[in-house]
């Protein structure tokens, strides 16, 4: 297979994702897939990507990569400098590598995780219909590991009528301050804590340097379990964004890794908040708001309206692709 | 926890973000409870709903996985309320009474199963014993979770129940055999893990990269483990297992 990258440093933790493995959650597979939804869509828009390509998401320090091909690229995701043949360039932009050009991407001053979309979209077998990186389980993505330095990565050839732009407007690049509000729904077991968890929502709460694609744990005022509930529940399936507690009463935001859990879950982040989740590190500051359903849905309709928008604002009159982030054209 | 089986007659719904909704149809662990959860979830899964990403059965609850921009909630549930009417009304055998019995060969001890001698001591048990226990029982496979193809599975021996080790072990190898309190698995792939190791299995349980990936089990089966040499092991490992 021929290659269109070879790395020259593998950053701190750099692996191949996609919207992740959908449909083989009850064979005990999490769904993996990039943390930020966000950055990831844009990173694939800016690339000229169907919305599902396969990128390299870097976590804090990012790779610095030789393009053995031409290709076109952009970083989006956290912030940090890029530098393509030592000059700086603009994150959130595509541009072009030459062969022999030296992308270097330094380690992230906001946010956690970098995305490095490509034109073709990264070229690894799916596993499970998904070219995700498992790496607990050490399948998917390239190899089932995190990259070396020495690896050579393939990327597709990109479709003929893949057309490429070069930046977005600025008001589509997402803030990532130090202090965040996700906000939540109850549930689903809401009840089994004292006033029903609302001290969740009363509180400011801290991510720890446990923090990671299986969960976050946060620490902050604990949160005590109703004096007659059971305190946990029977095994049962969880998903990204679930925020179960412990007996600690210190609550963990459960990620991307994790399909089980057998404690009572407080409340559950939203789908569109969940990206901000992707781009947490230690020390970030969280609030919590609780919101109902109806808000929650129009707040995850108008997340893909706005990448409805942007994609129009880049291509004009491409027929739009499916927004859908679950959908995989086959 | 009640133990008695009686059937469903209610089911309840908790939202699980705006992305995901558990429905439960009892709190406790039971196989006749299970196999009616394992058969709702399967039947709502054949109406492929708009929206609908994923359905994952656990022990009496299972949980839809959906885009919450496109689905029809109260569709979704007055189509599970449907399905689980005609399965009260039916009656009929459920899929669960035709599950499999499966036979893992099982090398106990020595490098295999290294906790297998603190495992015996632990209960005053000979090694012996615990292997006979271990492998005179029968295993309903409840779910599966946790990590790709592992089995939660019942009916473990309380003779030989035993706490989970202190530290987990940074890496266990595929195929082992283990305990952790009242219950036993196998790790179908390499992991870390803190269960006490009794012994290892030489069967490929699942293969991440197959063409369509099945694990050697599914929930509904019942596994029996078979004590075995280490030349049988070896000689599964170069043949394939033929019982």
């Amino acid at each position: 297979m021929d290659s269109t990258f070879l790395v020259l440093e593998a950053g701190s933790y750099s692996t191949v994702q996609d919207t992740g493995r959908r449909g083989f959650q009850k064979l005990g597979v999490p769904v993996s897939g990039a943390a930020d939804e966000y950055a990831f869509r844009v990173a694939n828009l800016l690339a000229g990507n169907r919305p599902n390509a396969a990128v390299l998401e870097m976590t804090v320090v990012g790779c610095t990569l030789a393009a053995l091909k031409p290709v076109w690229v952009a970083v989006t995701g956290a912030e940090a400098e890029i530098k393509k043949n030592g000059a700086k360039m603009a994150t959130w932009t595509g541009f072009a590598l030459e062969p022999g050009d030296v992308l270097r991407m330094d380690k992230v001053r906001k946010g956690c995780r970098l995305y490095l979309g490509v034109s073709g979209g990264i070229d690894v077998p799916r596993v499970m219909a998904s070219r995700s990186t498992n790496v607990q389980a050490g399948f998917g993505g390239f190899r089932g590991r995190p990259l070396r330095k020495g690896d050579f990565l393939p990327v597709e050839e990109p479709s003929p009528d893949a057309r490429v732009r070069g930046d977005i407007p600025r008001e589509f690049v997402p803030d990532l301050s130090e202090e965040m509000v996700l906000r939540c729904l109850p549930g689903p077991q809401a009840e089994f804590f004292r006033s029903g968890g609302e001290e969740l929502f009363e509180s400011e709460y801290l991510v720890t340097t446990q923090a990671d694609k299986r969960g976050i744990r946060l620490e902050g005022p604990p949160l005590h379990h109703a004096s007659d509930s059971p305190g946990g529940v029977l095994s049962e399936p969880s998903l990204p964004g679930n925020i179960q507690v412990p007996g600690d009463g210190s609550p963990i935001v459960l990620m991307r890794e994790q399909t089980v859990g057998g404690y009572a879950k407080v409340a559950t982040v939203i789908s569109s908040d969940l990206w901000r989740l992707g781009q947490a590190v230690p020390g970030d500051r969280i609030r919590f708001q609780s919101v109902d359903r109806e808000t929650a849905v129009s707040l995850r309709w108008e997340m893909q309206q706005r990448l409805k928008e942007l994609e129009q604002r880049l291509y004009g009159d491409r027929e739009a692709a499916p927004q859908d982030t679950y959908s995989e054209p086959k | 926890m009640r133990l008695e089986s009686q059937a469903t007659d209610m089911l309840r719904y908790r939202d699980s973000g705006d992305g995901g909704l558990l429905v439960e149809l009892g709190d406790r662990i039971d196989w006749t409870l299970n196999t009616r959860t394992r058969r709702l979830a399967q039947l709502l899964e054949r109406q492929a709903l708009p929206g609908v990403v994923e359905i994952v059965p656990a022990y009496c609850s299972f949980l839809v996985i959906f885009e919450s921009a496109t689905l029809d909630l109260d569709r979704l549930k007055a189509q599970i309320e449907e399905l689980f009417q005609e399965i009260e009304d039916s009656g009929e055998e459920e899929p669960g009474a035709s599950g499999r019995s499966v036979e893992i060969p099982v090398c106990y001890g020595g490098d295999f199963g290294p906790d297998l001698e603190s495992m015996a001591q632990h209960n005053d048990l000979s090694p012996e014993e615990v292997i006979r226990i271990h492998s005179s029982g029968t295993y309903p496979v409840y779910m599966l979770g946790f990590a790709p193809g592992f089995p939660y599975l019942g009916g473990l021996d309380e003779r030989i129940a035993t706490p989970r080790l202190d530290t987990p072990r940074s890496h266990v190898p595929a195929g082992s055999v283990g305990i952790a309190g009242s219950q036993t698995g196998i790790y179908p792939l390499a992991s870390p893990g803190g269960w006490r190791l009794i012994g290892r299995t030489p069967l490929t349980l699942f293969d991440p990269t197959a063409e369509d990936p099945v694990p050697y089990y599914r929930p509904g089966d019942s596994l029996r483990f078979i004590a075995i040499s280490e030349e049988e092991f070896n000689r599964v490992l170069r043949e394939g297992y033929h019982g």
